[in-house]
């Protein structure tokens, strides 16, 4: 059987299943709404695994899954070197976001990374540690500054309300996923001109892990083949 | 997991540095994480293992020895002093999987503030003693006259500065120079800012710790670096010169004594170099023939601030260089909370030895 993961609930469900009913392929929920057994209609040999979204890079990276509908931020996220072990088939273009490093507005003389940079150094020497940005993408965002050349920063974890963080005075400033930025500027932040981490969005993506028979093999192939992938 | 060959070329190594006079030592694995934090920045939490500890806080994985010895050191008083040690060191690798994340490390620190150029030559000769035998190269370089280069600059300390703390980001400091240089353009919102009467005036609600009194300095700072001269040419030139540099040792004095006529600051740092190369020579190195190289060590941890080396296998470019080794002062006066020790030290990898002695 081929297994595809779909993200289990919300917005990013609804969407992934139109995605693939407009290609032939009905995907659905077996009972309930509450249930998370997934039924598939329209070609034999796929099972529709229903799970979480951010569960679903490492169990295409395990080989758990062969097919996986996630964002993409959270693939390049959470699996290093993820091009040696998942191959991204599509965007799927929806569930955009931008990972984005947010400033307070208040910091009229900071614009671009290189003045991040240039702040974060005056910063440590006013305040005795080095300026703290609030992000739960530590690897995305941490990659991103050393690119960029920052330095005397340090991350701060931050799993929710992290555009609050600065307000509450626990980081300097974020690195966090907006699509409008409005909730950003409700918090007095902007982001840096140069800011953009990375443009995320649903994504289809295959496991170079997962075993596959023969049976599996041909199944795929007509899966990708009805997909356009 | 540690091959016994590798044990016991790290026993060999460490009778070698025993028998040269260093004291053995040994050190927690478990390091607590903000000293590491603190010194190498978030770079190190790439590279380091970090766990969290109830009572300890955030804890590292010892991703080398120089810290904790230099700071079981600064608690004595010896002068001079000299250590051994030997034990693994942990290193996450997420780019290239093939990279070992637990290898042994055996190192040789020499604390002596009274003749330096005779410790860096120390240091050296008795790995490359070590290393006798092996198909290794040793190449060499000084960042004590990149630094010295950079103070050297005409221009504000602010862009000294700024300069001095890319030293360890080649294409940054890159960036920062031909800025500085009038080379590139001020980005547009930066010429709107500086053209500003009142740039805080449009300034959104004043939240965070970074305060609107430090903003308003950073803007003063701005204005200034704006009105400062570019540095010139001539002086990119002499800079460009010396980061280029790669010849013999005595060929890279005699090129450093032309460009000191230039560029004077670089005086003291080149007499270091001419004491260190004599120290050596005394000692036996070929200096004649031992490579010098403008830019080495740029691309390393940021503390060497001195004499930087290196042993590499030139028939194995795939493999990390066998050791490595430089001066630290710095890092002394940082971990000794105002007191510095003049140090230089080096590590070689045990297994990399066994590695390029078997015959495949």
């Amino acid at each position: 059987m081929i297994k595809l993961g779909v993200p289990s609930k919300g917005r990013l469900m609804d969407k992934t299943f139109e995605w693939f009913q407009a290609r032939g392929v009905r995907l659905g929920k077996a009972g309930s709404e509450r249930d998370y057994a997934g039924l598939v209609d329209g070609i034999a040999g796929v099972d529709l695994v229903l799970l979480s979204a951010g569960e679903i890079p490492l169990e295409l990276a395990a080989g758990r899954l062969h097919l996986g509908v996630t964002g993409s931020d959270l693939v390049l996220e959470k699996i290093a070197n993820w091009g040696s072990r998942i191959d991204l088939l599509a965007g799927l273009g929806f569930g955009g976001a931008n990972l984005v490093i947010a400033v307070p507005q208040l910091w009229v003389d900071v614009d671009t990374l290189d003045d991040l940079d240039a702040a974060a150094a005056a910063f440590r020497s006013a305040h005795g540690f080095r300026l703290r940005i609030a992000t739960k993408y530590h690897r995305l965002v941490r990659e991103f500054l050393r690119t960029g050349g920052v330095a005397d920063y340090q991350l701060i974890d931050s799993q929710g309300a992290t555009e609050g963080t600065v307000r509450s005075e626990t980081a300097e400033a974020i690195a966090d996923i907006t699509s409008t930025g409005e909730t950003l500027r409700a918090n007095g932040l902007k982001v840096l001109a140069d800011g953009l981490i990375h443009a995320s969005q649903a994504t289809l993506f295959e496991s170079r892990a997962a075993d596959l028979d023969d049976a599996d093999q041909a199944t795929l192939a007509t899966l990708k083949d009805m997909l356009g992938v | 997991m540690t091959s016994p060959a590798a044990k016991a070329e790290a026993a060999r190594l460490s009778a070698h540095f025993t028998a040269a006079g260093a004291i053995p030592v040994e050190t927690p694995i478990l390091q607590p994480a903000d000293t590491l934090l603190d010194l190498y920045g978030e770079d190190i939490r790439a590279r380091a293992y970090v766990t969290t500890d109830p009572l300890r806080g955030e804890m590292m994985l010892r991703p080398d020895f120089t810290v904790p010895v230099v700071q079981m050191h600064m608690q004595t008083r010896a002068d001079p002093a000299r250590y051994t040690y030997a034990g693994p060191v942990f290193r996450k690798q997420d780019v290239d999987e093939t990279r070992p994340t637990e290898y042994l490390q055996v190192g040789f620190e020499v604390f002596d503030g009274q003749t330096p150029a005779r410790a860096d030559a120390e240091v050296f000769a008795s790995v490359a003693q070590a290393l006798h035998g092996l198909p290794v190269k040793a190449v060499t370089g000084d960042i004590g006259i990149l630094m010295a280069a950079v103070q050297g600059l005409d221009t504000t300390q602010a862009r000294k500065s700024a300069l001095l703390r890319h030293l360890w980001r080649p294409r940054r400091f890159r960036a920062l120079l031909d800025r500085f240089g009038g080379r590139t353009d001020q980005p547009l919102t930066r010429i709107a800012l500086l053209a500003d009467a009142d740039p805080l005036g449009g300034a959104g609600p004043e939240i965070g710790l970074r305060s609107m009194a430090e903003v308003s300095r950073r803007i003063a700072t701005l204005r200034e670096d704006a009105a400062a001269a570019p540095i010139s040419g001539d002086q990119i030139a002499l800079l460009d010169a010396i980061l280029s540099l790669r010849e013999t040792c005595p060929h890279v004095l005699s090129n450093l004594r032309d460009i000191a006529v230039d560029m004077p600051a670089i005086k003291p740092a080149v007499t270091r170099l001419a004491a260190r190369l004599e120290a050596m020579d005394a000692l036996g190195i070929a200096v004649e023939t031992l490579a010098f190289e403008g830019s080495y060590g740029r691309s390393s941890l940021e503390y060497y601030d001195g004499f930087v080396f290196g042993f590499t296998a030139p028939d194995h470019p795939g493999l990390p260089p066998v050791a490595t080794g430089g001066r630290y002062d710095a890092l002394t006066a940082v971990l000794g909370q105002g007191r510095a020790v003049p140090a230089v030290g080096a590590v070689i990898r045990p297994e990399l030895v066994v590695a390029l002695r078997s015959p495949s």
